[in-house]
């Protein structure tokens, strides 16, 4: 193992996810990170031009929710553990450019 | 109102115009959660797991707001299908969990119309169900979201359930696309899936606008504009982009294909993000919810339980009216009040279609009429019809039916109405001419205008000094009659 993904690379997107790593986690996830790979192009190596995409592998349809209110979650609660909040709304980085 | 051909558009130039209307539906709850579906709450009270997108949390599709985009998307003619939710990834932070769930390639409806009043096709190319986003407030800079400090965000609109409605580029005027978008209003209105406010957000447009020669199949590099907030806006910010458009052509360049901010209070739009890129969403299926697949019978039941679109009501009033005495405004406006069903109803009582339609729109422009019946309204146009009643007296009869649901033969006893007998009134008008001898020589002798200036007065005269109780048609008769001789 492994040539999949090296310890740089995790450290990379540990920091994009906004996730703090200690070194022994680093190590921990680079293996569990490479195996996961590896699952990935086992499955890649397949040869699947005669399988139909799909979304989903319950062969379900029309699965609703009742149109009902239940209780919201306690606003305060959830501000608390955002990094930033004022007026009881999330603060955030002012963002360039428009929405989509 | 007339449909005019857009008249501020320099010569040679057409307009070229599709709509995004997006819709919030009236749900009580959000699209994949229970919290409430509510406008004007206090921020983030209407927050849980699901809409905020943390980890772990699972979505389950409102039942009610599939069905209502299935009636929406059938009010609008569309064919109505298995569909699939799809993730549309992008990073902003009103879309807290870094996608939006949308449909792609198999939305619910699609293939659909809305037909005008004066009989202008819009072709409705799609229908979709997707989530709304958050709400952000730009802190710093004057609001203007490029140059703010930082952002506060709010996740009560977050999910809440929404249809897409997208029409084809085949709006040709501004006149056509104000129509569309209240055609549009009329049918979420009449279906009752969404109070369809553009001033509250819950009805929100977007237009594609781009311009081309006269005559020409092409189309040309369009600009995207947001920010419209009533339908007058979006008309005069269709207007001055049309106009920019054309001017940057007439000096030998071309727009930019971009998306551009409209500004009410300025009266222009400032250019926004450049689209000449594809935007790459990255849409795939959404894994956590399954395929939408509704039956034919589901189907049959919410067009057997289908008010009459606008359209078809508009047809079924038309054939009963001859189209040389009625234009087709006095039939959208009877339509608008919803007196259609009433003027047809009075017209199968054998009342004069003409008549009955020409006295809904000039006496009967009321937000409530339901004590008035079919059959009290056909005696009240026979009345008038037969000369029992002249113009005047029947108007107030009907105004008086109105507030009390009354016949309108005893009302017109119990106010003492009988048409003047039509010696009495000659004698009037002869004394009238006497009186006013000027008026009547142009009467007699001057031009149109003249003649019919004067008619006026003269019918004025006598209408006055009889109290209202002159039959016009019998007063214009007497006035030609003296004139000839
Ligand atoms: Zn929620």
């Amino acid at each position: 193992m492994s040539d999949r993904i090296t310890r740089d690379e995790v450290i990379h997107v540990a920091r994009l996810a906004r996730l703090e790593l200690a070194p022994d986690e680093v190590d921990a996830f680079t293996e569990q990170l490479a195996r996961v790979l590896e699952h990935a192009a086992d499955v890649e190596s397949l040869e699947v031009d005669d399988v139909p995409p799909t979304s989903h592998p319950l062969p379900l349809v029309n699965v609703f929710r009742a149109d009902e209110i239940t209780p919201s979650i306690d606003r305060d609660e959830v501000l608390a553990q955002a990094p930033f909040a004022e007026d009881h709304m999330f603060r955030v980085p002012p963002v360039l450019g428009e929405e989509p | 109102m007339t449909w005019l051909i857009e008249p501020t558009l320099p010569e040679g130039w057409e307009l070229v115009v599709g709509l995004e209307v997006h819709v919030e539906l009236a749900t009580a709850t959000k699209l994949f959660c229970g919290c409430a579906n509510q406008f004007g709450s206090e921020p983030n009270t209407n927050i849980c797991p699901v809409c905020l997108g943390l980890p772990g949390s699972l979505p389950v599709i409102n039942g009610t707001a599939v069905k209502y985009a299935m009636q929406l998307g059938r009010a609008l003619q569309c064919e109505v299908g298995p569909s699939v939710m799809a993730r549309k990834n992008y990073f902003y932070p009103d879309m807290p969990k870094d996608y939006q769930t949308t449909q792609y390639d198999q939305p619910t409806s699609f293939d659909g119309e809305l037909m005008l009043a004066d009989g202008f096709r819009v072709g409705v190319e799609r229908a979709h169900i997707e989530e709304d986003t958050g709400k952000s407030t730009h802190v710093g800079g004057g609001g203007r979201i490029n140059d703010a400090v930082h952002s506060l965000v709010d996740y009560n609109r977050a999910g809440v359930p929404l249809v897409e409605i997208v029409s084809h580029p085949c709006l040709d005027t501004i006149e056509h696309a104000k129509a569309y978008v209240s055609g549009l209003r009329d049918i979420l209105l009449a279906i009752a899936v969404s109070d369809a406010r553009m001033e509250e957000g819950s009805m929100r447009v977007d237009a594609n606008v781009s311009v081309r020669p006269m005559g020409s199949e092409e189309l040309r590099t369009r600009c995207e504009l947001k920010n419209i907030n009533s339908i007058r806006s979006m008309g005069r910010a269709i207007e001055y982009e049309a106009l920019r458009q054309i001017d940057l052509y007439s000096n030998g360049e071309s727009p930019r294909q971009e998306t551009r901010h409209w500004d009410e209070a300025a009266g222009r739009s400032t250019p926004g993000r450049s689209k000449e890129d594809a935007d790459d969403y990255r849409y795939f299926q959404e894994p956590d919810l399954v395929r939408l697949v509704p039956s034919a019978a589901e189907i049959a039941t919410i067009d057997d339980a289908m008010p009459a679109r606008p359209s078809a009501r508009r047809t079924a009033l038309r054939q009963l009216v001859p189209a040389a005495s009625v234009s087709v405004d006095v039939i959208a406006t009877l339509v608008d009040r919803g007196q259609d069903e009433l003027a047809i109803a009075a017209i199968g009582e054998g009342a004069d279609p003409e008549k009955v339609v020409t006295r809904l729109q000039h006496d009967l422009a009321v937000d409530d009429f339901s004590k008035i019946t079919a059959g009290a309204l056909a005696d009240l146009i026979r009345m008038e019809t037969t000369g029992e009643l002249t113009a005047t007296q029947v108007k107030q009869v009907l105004s008086e039916m109105v507030d009390t649901g009354g016949e309108p033969g005893p009302i017109a006893e119990s106010r003492g109405f009988e048409a003047m007998p039509t010696d009495d009134l000659a004698g009037i008008v002869d004394q009238l001419i006497a009186e006013h001898p000027d008026e009547w020589t142009r009467f007699v002798g001057g031009d149109d205008g003249d003649r019919k200036k004067m008619q006026g007065f003269f019918t004025g005269e006598i209408m006055r000094s009889t109290r209202g109780q002159a039959d016009g048609r019998a007063v214009a008769e007497l006035l030609a009659q003296r004139s000839a001789g």
